[in-house]
């Protein structure tokens, strides 16, 4: 054999450490996307700032809220949550994407952590919706959000909403690597979605909807996140309480429980 | 010489379906392997589960004495694949590609950069090295793919169609590269629909048909076996191209006839058409149309099974290749 075979320039490296540069490697990759393709995110966050405009404006004179608080206090923290929630969508469809394009095949045959795909997938999608909230929040202020309770509890609110759409984004990887296709990922989130942003406190008090529903909006998985951004940013009121915030964790805790193993069981399926 | 790739009994079922059926194949190092066959016929799963990527239910393969099924991530340290569609990140550019793939083949760090130049430059992508691999041609895809492939200097590389959709030129270019690698020590295994990829690049073919492989052999054996030239002529309607066949029989029992059309498959080309056109002539008939060309697939399919190369449903992924297209064989005698 010559020599030009016999150099293969590869290192051993303990497990970890493997899985810890290859999750790196792929999240950074992931990440250049978002650069390279800036409408990934230009559309991405305009919807939110859409809903802003709409509700703030719109249907915000309608819907009292307890003073001192105005509406844009209550909406904003829905808007945050609303945003991470949509967001999950790429993580489907970024995994979908791959699997159509014949990378994730190739991804199999590479003496890569076999965690490394769907790590570095989830751990691009926190780093963007860290960006992203920052910006909603920016947005905020600007129609007239303000922060009640200090910083302290908006970096607390701003953890349990990272905490959250991390969380969505294994349903969401889940669903991409079930499906297979960008475009079927893009349409199959919409159902699923809907019942949990709509039939929500997001945007309007639970209080004012039909008897029936209450329940499920005051306790489904993004009504009680966004109480417990709330019960964060604006001190613990009959918008949020401590309990939100703990009722919120064991959703996130749940979520992760039963779709990360999933998620991991569909990626060996995969390709 | 020992054996790069040992095959034995590999089975593999879609439900019903079965996609490989018993295939023992091996493959010594420093040689070509093809394996040849239409679409659906079970090449592109025995890749993937030579690659890692699919399990066996049945039988067992090495590569450099690695077995795929019971220690997959041995196996992955030295291979290389390059797919059917090349698998490269659109967004990410050329060198980037190369250093994501170094990355997550383990490869030295300091190692990562230049050899990913050196593949740029010797696969003629310097120029497009700092695009987004969005913004290539085709072939320009298909090589960094197969660059890709080739960052960690694997010993053993799995092409799969690595041609197919490629123009003429770049086709030509992509043999050139394979023999340069094969040169080096590489070993490769890879499949093709075209014969004339098969027999020009391959030290032995393997045909593969609905899971089975149908025969083993070199190419000179497999010419000898099929001939070198295979004369088509055409005639207006069934009724003479029927007694052209009998006008012919004689001297040519080996000629078949397929409705309008009669197929001769020799090793002396021209003489042989020669001899036709004055038999004919004698009977007063003469054919409408007349096409010589090497042997395709379907010709090897016709003489090893009766069959036309028909595709199954086996491989979804395999079915958006382009069928060959005439012309492609006809100028090859200008290559």
């Amino acid at each position: 054999m010559s020599a030009d075979v016999e150099t293969v320039a590869v290192r051993e490296r303990p497990a970890p450490v493997r899985a810890v540069r290859d999750t790196f490697a792929l999240m950074q990759r992931n990440l250049i996307a978002y650069r390279r393709v800036p409408q990934l995110l230009v559309f991405s966050t305009i919807q939110p700032v859409i809903f802003v405009v709409m509700f703030r404006y719109v249907f915000g004179e309608a819907i009292t809220v307890p003073p001192p608080f105005t509406y844009v206090d209550f909406l904003m923290p829905g808007i945050f949550v609303q945003t991470v929630v949509f967001g999950a969508i790429a993580t489907a469809i970024g995994l979908a994407t791959d699997m159509k394009s014949g990378l994730m095949e190739r991804f199999q045959s590479l003496p890569m952590a076999r965690s490394a795909v769907l790590a570095g997938r989830t751990f691009a999608d926190l780093a963007r919706n860290v960006f992203v909230v920052l910006l909603m929040i920016a947005v905020g202020y600007l129609v007239g959000f303000r922060i009640h309770n200090g910083v302290l509890g908006l970096v607390a609110g701003i953890v349990v909403l990272l905490l959250f759409g991390y969380a969505m984004s294994w349903i969401f990887a889940t669903v991409g690597l079930a499906v297979g296709d960008p475009e079927t990922a893009q349409a199959a989130a919409f159902p699923l979605l809907a019942p949990l942003v709509f039939a929500s406190s997001l945007f309007v008090p639970a209080e004012e909807m039909v008897g029936w529903l209450q329940p499920w909006a005051n306790h489904q998985p993004v009504s009680v996140t966004a109480k417990a951004v709330r019960y964060f940013v604006l001190g613990d009121t009959d918008l949020g309480h401590l309990s939100d915030v703990w009722e919120s964790l064991i959703w996130i805790v749940a979520i992760l429980v039963v779709f990360v193993p999933f998620a991991v069981r569909r990626y060996r399926l995969a390709v | 010489m020992t054996a790069a790739i040992e095959v034995e009994g590999l089975t593999k079922r879609f439900g019903e379906l079965v996609a490989l059926d018993r295939v023992d194949f091996a493959v010594p190092e420093r040689s070509v392997f093809g394996l040849l066959g239409p679409n659906g016929a079970g090449k592109t799963t025995a890749i993937r589960i030579l690659a890692t990527v699919l399990r066996a239910d049945e039988g067992r393969a090495s590569i450099l004495g690695r077995d795929v099924s019971t220690h997959p991530d041995a196996v992955r340290r030295v291979i290389g694949l390059a797919g059917q569609y090349a698998a490269v990140d659109a967004n990410l550019t050329g060198r980037e590609n190369l250093r994501l793939i170094g990355l997550l083949t383990q490869m030295d760090d300091a190692a990562i950069s230049p050899r990913g130049s050196e593949l740029l430059s010797r696969f003629d992508l310097t120029d497009a090295a700092d695009r987004p691999a969005r913004t290539y041609s085709g072939g320009m895809r298909r090589r960094l793919d197969i660059a890709a492939a080739l960052m960690p200097r694997p010993p053993v590389l799995f092409l799969d169609e690595p041609t197919t959709g490629l123009d003429l030129q770049s086709r030509g270019e992509l043999w050139g590269m394979i023999r340069e690698l094969v040169a080096d020590g590489t070993t490769v295994l890879l499949t093709t629909q075209y014969l004339e990829e098969a027999d020009r690049l391959s030290d032995r073919i393997a045909v593969i048909d609905h899971g089975q492989m149908i025969v083993n052999d070199s190419p000179s054996a497999l010419k000898a076996q099929l001939g070198s030239t295979v004369a088509e002529l055409g005639f207006d309607d069934e009724m003479i191209a029927e007694r052209a066949r009998e006008a012919l029989a004689t001297r040519f029992p080996e000629l078949d006839r397929e409705a309008t059309t009669l197929r001769l498959t020799t090793n002396d080309g021209a003489r042989v058409l020669i001899d036709v056109l004055r038999t004919l002539d004698a009977s007063s008939l003469a054919p409408a149309s007349l096409a010589v060309h090497e042997p395709s697939l379907d010709d090897v399919f016709l003489k090893l099974t009766g069959r036309h190369a028909e595709p199954a449903d086996a491989e979804p992924a395999a079915a958006a290749a382009p069928p060959p297209a005439g012309g492609r064989r006809r100028r090859r005698g200008a290559a």
